[in-house]
């Protein structure tokens, strides 16, 4: 067991997660803006 | 006449323990290729290649014969396709042509299941790390929790990872198990109530500028945040590309089809250049194999828990289970989310949810892959 390599790897264990989810977000917005002045509507439920 | 037996079964002496050990596990690949319908395409040659690359002075991989060094083709493939990373590119454009992203541009929202999903890559290589395995080791290892081979080989290889074998082994292994370990973990935290959540599905329509500009968007996002995977992301997205265009159809189906069959056929064979007896049959190997097992699971936890949080805040619940569709098997994933909703109430229909979460998780698979390029590379 390397518990110091394993605490070594804890800061990009939630620099990662909170790295995905911000690309993610932008991905999100920009989806959002090209729906919107791209075209696309709603069609039915 | 002894000489003369000798010159033909002499090589038979050459034969050892790990060589035959490395056939019964090429066979089993083989095994649960033909009979267990377990991601043929891949496990097939690889299964075959096994056995190729473990025969005694096999030509088939480089060798010292009498002094020469004999180049085998396995090698000469290896570094031609893998050791450059072409080969898993090629692939990412068939896998690009395949993909309809519909789902996910009707409800843009999906994509942070995706996101969520990728907490088993992460974990891993806490997990990893814990174990003693070097840096660019456990990285490469935490990749196989992308759920995608072409990813788990483009950064194993990014590393050179001394197990890059036992890593494409236990990626497209768990790929293939999707449907048997992604259901009780997901009935492990989830309760009956949230399984039988239905959720509303809203069709909209997608212009064709969308669909078109969607690739090049994300190629250029994903490629600025992380340049490292610009590679993979942009060679997903031309083949979506091509796919979307409308005036390339002959390009698409020929990405879809003839390309991707012929880059599969010469990957899985490839990889058996990883899986000689000295490399492959070492105590790391089964780890992995267990590694991989927890970044599985622990993408379904993350993906579902994700959704679980969600519900607290949000007035239109969400079934939890489409989270675990963050994963990127695709389509596995999502049917496997599918199925479970239709067994807790069989008018509580998914798919198109469970879709839109899965081909999320292709993306966030690899830009995953680019942030561990990133911190590591």
């Amino acid at each position: 067991m390397n518990v110091s390599a394993f605490l070594y790897t804890l800061p990009y264990i939630v620099k990662g997660m909170v790295g995905i989810f911000l690309v993610t977000g932008v991905i999100v917005l920009t989806i959002n803006l090209l729906s919107r002045y791209a075209g696309g509507k709603s069609k039915e439920d | 006449m002894q000489s003369f037996l000798s010159d033909l079964f002499g090589n038979a002496l050459n034969i050892t323990l790990p060589m035959v050990a490395m056939w019964c596990i090429g066979a089993l690949l083989i095994y649960l290729a033909i009979k267990r319908d377990m991601e043929p395409t891949l496990l097939l040659p690889m299964g075959f290649g096994a056995i190729l690359v473990n025969l005694p002075m096999s030509g088939a991989v480089t060798q010292i014969a009498e002094g020469v060094e004999e180049i085998g083709v396995i090698d000469v493939l290896f570094n031609a396709g893998i050791a450059n990373e072409l080969f898993p590119l090629l692939l990412f454009i068939g896998i690009g042509a395949m993909i309809d992203f519909g789902p996910l541009l009707q409800n843009p929202k999906l994509m942070l299941f995706g996101a969520a999903a990728q907490f088993g890559i992460f974990f891993t290589l806490g997990m990893a790390s814990l174990l003693g395995f070097e840096l660019k080791d456990a990285a490469s290892i935490a990749i196989i929790g992308a759920a995608d081979g072409p990813t788990a080989i483009f950064v194993a290889n990014f590393f050179e990872s001394n197990y890059l074998g036992a890593i494409i082994v236990a990626a497209y292994s768990y790929m293939a198990l999707v449907p048997i370990v992604q259901p009780p973990v997901i009935k492990l935290i989830t309760t009956k109530e949230e399984r039988r959540i239905r959720m509303a599905y809203e069709q909209r329509s997608i212009s064709r500028t969308t669909r078109i500009l969607f690739p090049i968007v994300i190629t250029m996002i994903t490629g600025i945040v992380s340049p490292r995977s610009v590679a993979l992301i942009g060679f997903l997205m031309f083949g979506n590309l091509l796919r979307e265009c409308g005036v390339l159809d002959s390009l698409s189906e020929t990405a879809q089809k003839v390309l991707a069959n012929l880059v599969t056929l010469f990957l899985g064979i490839t990889i058996a250049a990883r899986m000689q007896a000295d490399a492959f049959l070492n105590p790391q190997t089964l780890l992995i194999l267990g590694l991989g097992l927890i970044a599985f699971v622990m993408d379904t936890v993350g993906g579902v828990l994700f959704a679980k949080l969600l519900n607290l805040f949000c007035k239109e619940k969400i079934n939890p289970m489409i989270g675990a569709a963050g994963i990127s098997a695709f389509p596995m994933s999502a049917r496997v989310v599918h199925k479970m909703g239709l067994a807790e109430d069989n008018q509580n229909f998914l798919l198109m949810h469970s879709i839109g979460v899965n081909v999320s998780g292709q993306i966030a698979s690899v830009i995953a892959g680019g942030l561990i390029l990133n911190f590591f590379g």
